[in-house]
């Protein structure tokens, strides 16, 4: 047992964490944020400069061979500087499914490109009434010869106006709510048929609703089978809630971080209003929460790895539910704790506490996992 | 980062636990699982048990009777003991005065009382708090004056748990009136069979008798009885106090008290059917489990911290383990009370008589949720460690 990060991770930190630094200010995320898409290239490429977009790759196809605790790393990191490039969606979830299920020809179509930083992917699962229940699929995929047709729609689609590529989850066969019959299928995002309806999201971030009609497809576009692929999504997403899981880590610590400075300043009553012990055991139960959730993470993290897939998923719905209930108690306190002042766009308080609140939201929120968990047997 | 135990800590763990399996008195464990108290002859046979194979006082230096066990390993044991459960040792001897002797005290006090706690043929108590020095500790008023070889003893503690059964007792008293709260104090150890020692019950809400208060009335006690220098007593106190790390999370305590809802909601009924397919109850439960886990891990990064760099000064991360460790424990017993519903009400009827078999079960719920609003109160209470956190980590 050891919760130390070794020589290479280490260096990988501090890596990521001084190129964020130098590139990634509150007032540069304002300039990125005017961007086209909504976040920086430039960034994305320093990002690709420093091997992170390769990070989880196998060497065969010109990534890194990371694991989880790297990906952790980067995502803690991301959080921590309230990143808006699209690592999630391309390297965490796209990456993810080239490397469980892409074959080696899918793999030399898009990992270079998502290595370099001249591709991006989205994931277009999300449907008007499928919530979180990922096997929820109305959108079809028929056989047409070889390749597929695709209609549906799709909604907040994460960097659904930049990606190059799209991965879309269509039902194949049987029923809406049938867990047999889901297919995962790889559709240029500039296929005839597809449109996009784009906009920010809460947290600053840009999403698209991504209407598919009528949308032709080659044999070569579909991941894994066709006809049975709901575990591969499972995986794949549960590797995406770790993902989030680490970012909230970051976010939570920046977030204690900067209001434990904001009360050490800002005086009232005479006194800088940490002084207040109301306010101090208030900071004190956002580090408990915060160092819970750390725990979880790292959890989560080791679980990614878990052979079982029962297991596992049950290991990462429980963490998703720790990292659910600090985040929001480390938020709302956060800006709390600020006053009047948190509840502006000025600060940057304000904008960690909307993009933990959407993570709780994102792929299965606290009651929602924690049902899972419950029905599941629970975890002792 | 690898979370997983190696073999040889599976192996170990695996010892342990069969060790447990073979020796325990049943009566013993089933008077645990129930919440029941131990009479002072149960708890005893076990420690000698347990001292007898060498596990009495895992944590000393070899050279005391410890058993040189990593941290990693010292976390296994107690999980398994609080988990199986069987009685932990006397924390008043095993993990607060002993260290102190073999840490502070000279030669003649290491070889005169060491090994009479590891075998627990002395039953130490503590004797810190007092009527009105309770999370303000230094303000303490009980004194010690010197008079030729001997120190005179007068003034009263209060809350000290079990000193109906104690031979011993290690006492913080005032020797040096004129210094500063903290500066005057010393850490004198005497026999609670000494001369103007007077112990007078204290009942708890459980209906329990587990405190009590302690009267000294020119108690007279040998000079070599102090532990450490004179007036250095608040830097030992403080010692032993930060002592107990991750112990106080009770990890394993609560593990077993969720199997045992578990097990119980699934025999209980609730609207014609047991109360554990109801989804209300089925996720509260689940939420105290996924908190406990996160604990769990909180708790085991401490202990490969102190694997790693050494036990140095008393780590502000268990303060976390306090406070959430006591939360959960008290969320576990809210959740028995639902789980016994109505049936929390009958006052320990029947007794330990084995007279109903069939309700035995519920007799000590509703004193077990009373008596464990305890654990946020005690051993620096919840209040006191959120001040620890706000000035020794955030620096508020
Ligand atoms: C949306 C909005 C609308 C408003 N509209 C108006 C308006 O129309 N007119 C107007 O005059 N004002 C208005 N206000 C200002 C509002 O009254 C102040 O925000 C409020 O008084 C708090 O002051 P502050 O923001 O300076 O926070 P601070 O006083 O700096 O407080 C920061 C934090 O410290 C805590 N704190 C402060 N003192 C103590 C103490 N002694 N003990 C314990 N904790 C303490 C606070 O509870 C808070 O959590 C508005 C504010 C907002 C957010
Ligand atoms: C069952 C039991 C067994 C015990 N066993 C022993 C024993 O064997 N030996 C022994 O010496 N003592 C023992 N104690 C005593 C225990 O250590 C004290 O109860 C504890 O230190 C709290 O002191 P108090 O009860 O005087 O409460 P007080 O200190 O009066 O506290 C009352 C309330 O005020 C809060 N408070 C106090 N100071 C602050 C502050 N600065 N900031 C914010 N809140 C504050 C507390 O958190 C608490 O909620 C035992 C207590 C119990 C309940």
């Amino acid at each position: 047992m050891d919760f130390d990060l070794n020589e290479e991770q280490r260096l990988l930190k501090d890596s990521i964490d001084g190129l964020l630094t130098d590139s990634y200010d509150f007032e540069s995320r304002k300039k990125y944020m005017m961007e086209k898409g909504g976040w920086s290239k430039t960034v994305w490429l320093k990002l690709a400069e420093q091997g992170l977009l390769g990070l989880p790759f196998a060497e065969a196809d010109g990534g890194f061979g990371g694991g989880g605790v790297e990906t952790m790393i980067v995502m803690e990191a991301l959080g921590k500087a309230l990143v808006l490039e699209p690592y999630l969606a391309t390297v965490v979830i796209g990456g993810g499914f080239l490397r469980h299920a892409g074959t080696d020809a899918q793999k030399a179509a898009h990992v270079p490109g998502i290595i370099d930083g001249s591709k991006t992917l989205a994931f277009a699962q999300l449907e008007k009434n499928s919530r979180y229940d990922l096997f929820d699929v109305a959108t079809t995929a028929k056989k047409k010869g070889d390749g597929w047709v695709i209609d549906g729609e799709k909604f907040v689609v994460l960097n659904g106006e930049n990606a190059d590529t799209l991965i879309v989850t269509a039902r194949t066969k049987g029923e809406r709510r049938d867990k047999a019959g889901i297919g995962v299928f790889l559709v240029p995002a500039n296929a005839k048929g597809v449109t996009k309806k784009s906009y920010p999201t809460q947290d600053g971030l840009h999403a698209a609703d991504i209407t598919l009609t009528g949308v032709e497809i080659g044999p070569d576009a579909v991941l894994g089978n066709p006809e049975d692929s709901l575990a591969l999504i499972e995986r794949v997403v549960d590797e995406a809630r770790v993902a989030l899981c680490a970012e909230a880590v970051g976010l939570m610590d920046e977030s204690l971080k900067t209001t434990v400075e904001y009360i050490k300043t800002r005086k009232q009553f005479g006194v800088a209003i940490g002084s207040f012990q109301s306010l101090q055991h208030r900071a004190s139960d956002m580090f408990v929460a915060a160092e819970q959730a750390r725990s979880m993470s790292m959890f989560a993290t080791m679980a990614g790895d878990f052979e079982n897939a029962k297991e596992r998923s049950n290991a990462i719905a429980a963490a998703k539910v720790q990292i659910g209930k600090s985040l929001k108690f480390v938020g709302q306190q956060a800006i709390q704790l600020h006053g009047g002042i948190g509840m502006t766009m000025e600060a940057k308080i304000g904008h960690y506490f909307k993009r933990l609140t959407m993570i709780e939201n994102s792929f299965g929120d606290t009651d929602y996992h924690q049902r899972r968990v419950a029905d599941g047997g629970g975890l002792i | 980062m690898d979370l997983a135990f190696t073999k040889e800590e599976q192996a170990f763990r695996e010892e342990v636990r069969q060790f447990f399996r073979d020796n325990v008195p049943p009566d013993t464990r089933r008077k645990m699982v129930e919440g029941r108290h131990l009479s002072k002859d149960e708890m005893v046979t076990w420690w000698r048990i347990l001292n007898k194979k060498g596990w009495g006082v895992s944590h000393w230096p070899k050279q005391y009777g410890g058993t040189g066990w990593t941290s990693v390993q010292h976390y296994i044991f107690n999980e398994e003991l609080q988990s199986y459960p069987a009685p932990q040792p006397l924390a008043f001897g095993v993990s607060m005065v002993g260290p102190v002797i073999y840490t502070f005290g000279n030669e003649e006090q290491k070889k005169q009382y060491l090994p009479r706690i590891a075998n627990v043929d002395d039953w130490w108590c503590q004797g810190f708090s007092e009527p009105g020095s309770g999370s303000d500790l230094a303000s303490l008023k009980t004194k010690a004056e010197r008079k030729g070889d001997k120190w005179i003893i007068n003034g009263q503690k209060t809350w000290t748990t079990l000193a109906q059964h104690a031979d011993m007792i290690f006492c913080l008293c005032r020797t040096d009136p004129g210094a500063k709260k903290q500066m005057g104090i010393s850490f004198i150890v005497f026999s609670m069979k000494s001369k103007g020692v007077t112990v007078r019950p204290i009942q708890t809400i459980d209906g329990g008798v587990e405190v009590n208060e302690v009267f000294f009335d020119d108690v007279e006690v040998p000079v070599e009885n102090l532990i450490g220098e004179e007036n250095k007593g608040w830097d030992y106190a403080k010692f032993l106090l930060g002592n107990e790390r991750t112990g106080i999370a009770r990890v394993g305590v609560s593990k077993e008290r969720l199997r045992r809802i578990r097990d119980l909601a699934g025999k209980v009924e609730s609207g014609g059917k047991p109360i554990i397919q109801d989804a209300a109850f089925r996720e509260k439960l689940a939420a105290c489990e996924i908190e406990l886990k996160a604990l769990e891990l909180t708790q085991l990064r401490v202990v490969a911290d102190e694997g790693k760099h050494g036990k140095g000064k008393p780590n502000p991360a268990s303060s976390v383990l306090k406070i959430k460790g006591s939360e959960i424990q008290q969320t576990t017993t809210e959740l028995l009370m639902e789980v016994i519903g109505p049936f929390a009400a009958p006052y320990d009827v029947h007794g330990d008589d084995g007279s109903n078999e069939a309700m035995d079960w519920t007799a000590q719920i509703a004193p077990s949720y009373f008596n464990n609003r305890k654990v946020s109160i005690y051993g620096g209470s919840n209040e006191i460690q959120r001040n620890i956190i706000a000035k020794a980590v955030l620096g508020l």
